[in-house]
């Protein structure tokens, strides 16, 4: 794979300033990360709007910026689909999980799914979960981040994957959750900033006119007026609502998300966090498919962004990166080129802390310490699970190079859907939840996720070459979810032993605790 | 000591008026971004032709995407007015709640110094 343009002076210097600008925080951090409490969750002192932009950095990942522009770019509507798919999770985390999430936990969400349940076994399965998930997330990321700094940078592939292992576990083992955050923060302005001014050349370049830039993509695209209505990206029912299941239940079961929530002092800047994450990510959606269209009008017949077969340098995933070329000069190119490499860096940041935080929370310090561990080795457990989060990151990413990853993101939001969401949900919302349903369900939930992704069509038939798949569907969570939610509920039913029976008394204090905060403040 | 906060509380008739309040609210609002995300995703696929039809005679503006963009319209003004429901009015009321259980756990505190 060869670069886009010679050495970009604007993207190495913008790069450069970035690097620094957030070493400098990740040191200023480091200064005030010496506890538990600081180390995961900031203190609980990021405020409601500062935690909003940082969820909304956590969770607009490159792909979302140029995968969804580019979806748009090769059949306009159907970018819109994935883009509210996306979007409505935020709803559900605000209505039914965040004040309840934030009341009950310290760190992690397997926190609250432990609160009145048996430690050891939930934990084990809630950082399964929790790992799972992450270690999907995070290799489709790391793939995704060595290939475009290979084409935008002119590096080889191992050397952007290891800049990108390095600088993420520098961020997190040396500032914690401070330094997260704030690198989340810098990331979403920018990427914010980015996308609007794309958007905004674009609409500038058709005089303002929304009915020049539809009809001019429609005169220009090869399938003409059916980028304006839905095509071919969910044929049948079965697909579309598992897809919707997976999208708008995943969100609220992804680890590194959840983990947000207790940064903020109480539930009251909780959900205001969500309210302001909903607005980046809904306003973010709609610049992504302003560009994507500005994309088919302004590159599409463009023979400086082709090759010899007509097809768009670097792949279609390019499209929002050659309209800045295009609109905005080599100058626009190096500062969105920038902007791209930062979102990177935030969303991997923000996986490897939640992962670190399982392993030395919830494993190391409750299920082998049984929650007696002292508290600078836990976290000095954390900083080392950083670390080789980090090795396995690289590891994994140059592993998977060559290899088809678009069913990671995918299986991630599949397992989050199935397994974390519904344990989360049962233990909060139900009072017969014992120990035994979630653990039943918790593992059918996860095990049934991956076992249909493997013999549905991405794995079974593309990767593995079979004639056709054992499991039709590509989106196992319709499935996968109520399999493993129905065993929570009739295992629980069922379960009458003497555990089971303490658990429900617990459930009334767990219940007020839950809708008053009173309590969450004293444990700290 | 929670405890205590913990029976005063379950035991308010303010308490239990206001979470059943809230309760409706926040299930009222999440069906109803169910029902408008499902209604939106079983129209593309049963009936997508529907989305493809335009917004004026002769114009290029089409349902679908009107649609759409008022999907994550409609999804920011929920969480909306979520948030400031529960942020002023739900919160003055529950500070009223703690702050009563605060009192009355306090008194058991000073009753037992008096033994």
């Amino acid at each position: 794979m060869t670069m886009l343009t010679d050495i970009n002076v604007t993207a190495v210097v913008m790069f450069l300033i970035f690097i620094s600008a957030t070493l400098a925080i990740t040191y200023w951090a480091s200064k005030r990360t010496q506890t538990a409490s600081q180390y995961y969750a900031a203190g609980g002192k990021i405020t409601g709007f500062q935690n909003g932009l940082a969820i909304a950095g956590d969770y607009m990942s490159a792909a979302s910026f140029l995968g969804i522009s580019a979806l748009v770019f090769a059949s306009g509507f159907d970018g819109l689909i994935y883009s509210i798919g996306f979007l409505v999770g935020w709803p559900i985390i605000l209505f039914l999980i965040a004040e309840r999430l934030r009341n009950l936990g310290k760190y992690t969400f397997a926190d609250v799914v432990s609160y009145r349940l048996q430690q050891r076994p939930i934990r084990l399965l809630a950082a399964c979960g929790s790992l799972a998930v992450i270690l999907l997330y995070l290799i489709a990321q790391m793939v995704g981040a060595g290939k475009l700094v290979q084409i935008l940078f002119g590096l080889p592939y191992e050397v952007a994957v290891v800049l990108v292992g390095i600088l993420m576990v520098i961020y997190v083992s040396v500032g914690g959750m401070l330094a997260t955050t704030w690198v989340q923060i810098i990331k979403a302005f920018l990427l914010l900033f980015g996308a609007t001014l794309l958007a905004f050349l674009v609409l500038y370049n058709l005089d303002f006119s929304i009915n020049n830039m539809f009809s001019q993509a429609v005169d220009i695209h090869e399938k003409g007026l059916a980028i304006m209505a839905p095509g071919t990206l969910v044929s049948d029912p079965i697909s579309a609502i598992s897809l919707g299941l997976a999208l708008m239940f995943g969100t609220a079961g992804l680890p590194h998300i959840l983990m947000r929530f207790f940064t903020v002092p109480d539930a009251k800047q909780a959900r205001r966090s969500v309210f302001y994450a909903t607005g980046f990510i809904g306003y973010f959606y709609i610049l992504t498919f302003v560009i994507g269209f500005g994309a088919i009008v302004f590159i599409s017949n463009n023979p400086e962004f082709m090759n010899e077969t007509g097809a768009l340098l670097g792949g279609n995933n390019m499209s929002a990166v050659h309209l800045s070329k295009a609109l905005g000069g080599d100058i626009l190119l190096g500062f969105i080129s920038a902007v791209a490499f930062a979102t990177i860096l935030a969303v991997v940041s923000g996986l490897t802390l939640a992962g670190a935080a399982a392993f030395s929370h919830d494993l190391y310090a409750n299920c082998i310490k049984g929650g007696k561990a002292d508290e600078r080795k836990e976290v000095m457990v954390s900083r080392l699970a950083t670390v080789g989060l980090g090795v396995a990151a690289i590891l994994l990413g140059i592993l998977f190079e060559q290899q088809n990853i678009a069913f990671m993101v995918g299986l991630a939001f599949a397992i989050a859907a199935s397994a974390n969401f519904p344990v989360l949900f049962f233990s909060m919302f139900w009072e017969k939840t014992s120990t035994r349903g979630v653990i039943v369900g918790g593992w059918i939930g996860l095990i049934t996720a991956v076992t249909l992704v493997i013999l549905g069509p991405i794995v079974w038939v593309d990767i593995f070459g079979n004639e056709e798949a054992i499991f039709p569907y590509k989106y196992p969570a319709l499935f996968s979810m109520s399999a493993g939610m129905i065993c929570i509920y009739v295992v629980s039913l069922l379960d009458k032993s003497q555990n089971a029976i303490s658990e429900r008394a617990a459930f009334s204090d767990q219940f007020v605790r839950s809708m008053t905060g009173v309590g969450a403040n004293l444990s700290k | 000591m929670s405890k205590q906060h913990y029976d005063h509380i379950r035991n308010n008739v303010k308490f239990n008026d206001l979470i059943s309040q809230r309760t409706r609210l926040s299930w009222t609002l999440a069906v109803m971004i169910l029902i408008v995300y499902y209604s939106f995703i079983l129209v593309i696929a049963f009936s997508p032709a529907l989305f493809g039809i335009p917004v004026s005679d002769g114009g290029i503006v089409t349902w679908g995407i009107v649609i759409g963009l008022g999907v994550i319209l409609f999804t920011f003004i929920i969480t909306g007015i979520y948030v400031y429901r529960a942020n002023t009015i739900f919160d003055k009321l529950l500070v009223d709640v703690v702050d009563a259980s605060q009192v009355h756990v306090d008194s058991l505190v000073e009753n037992q110094g008096d033994k």
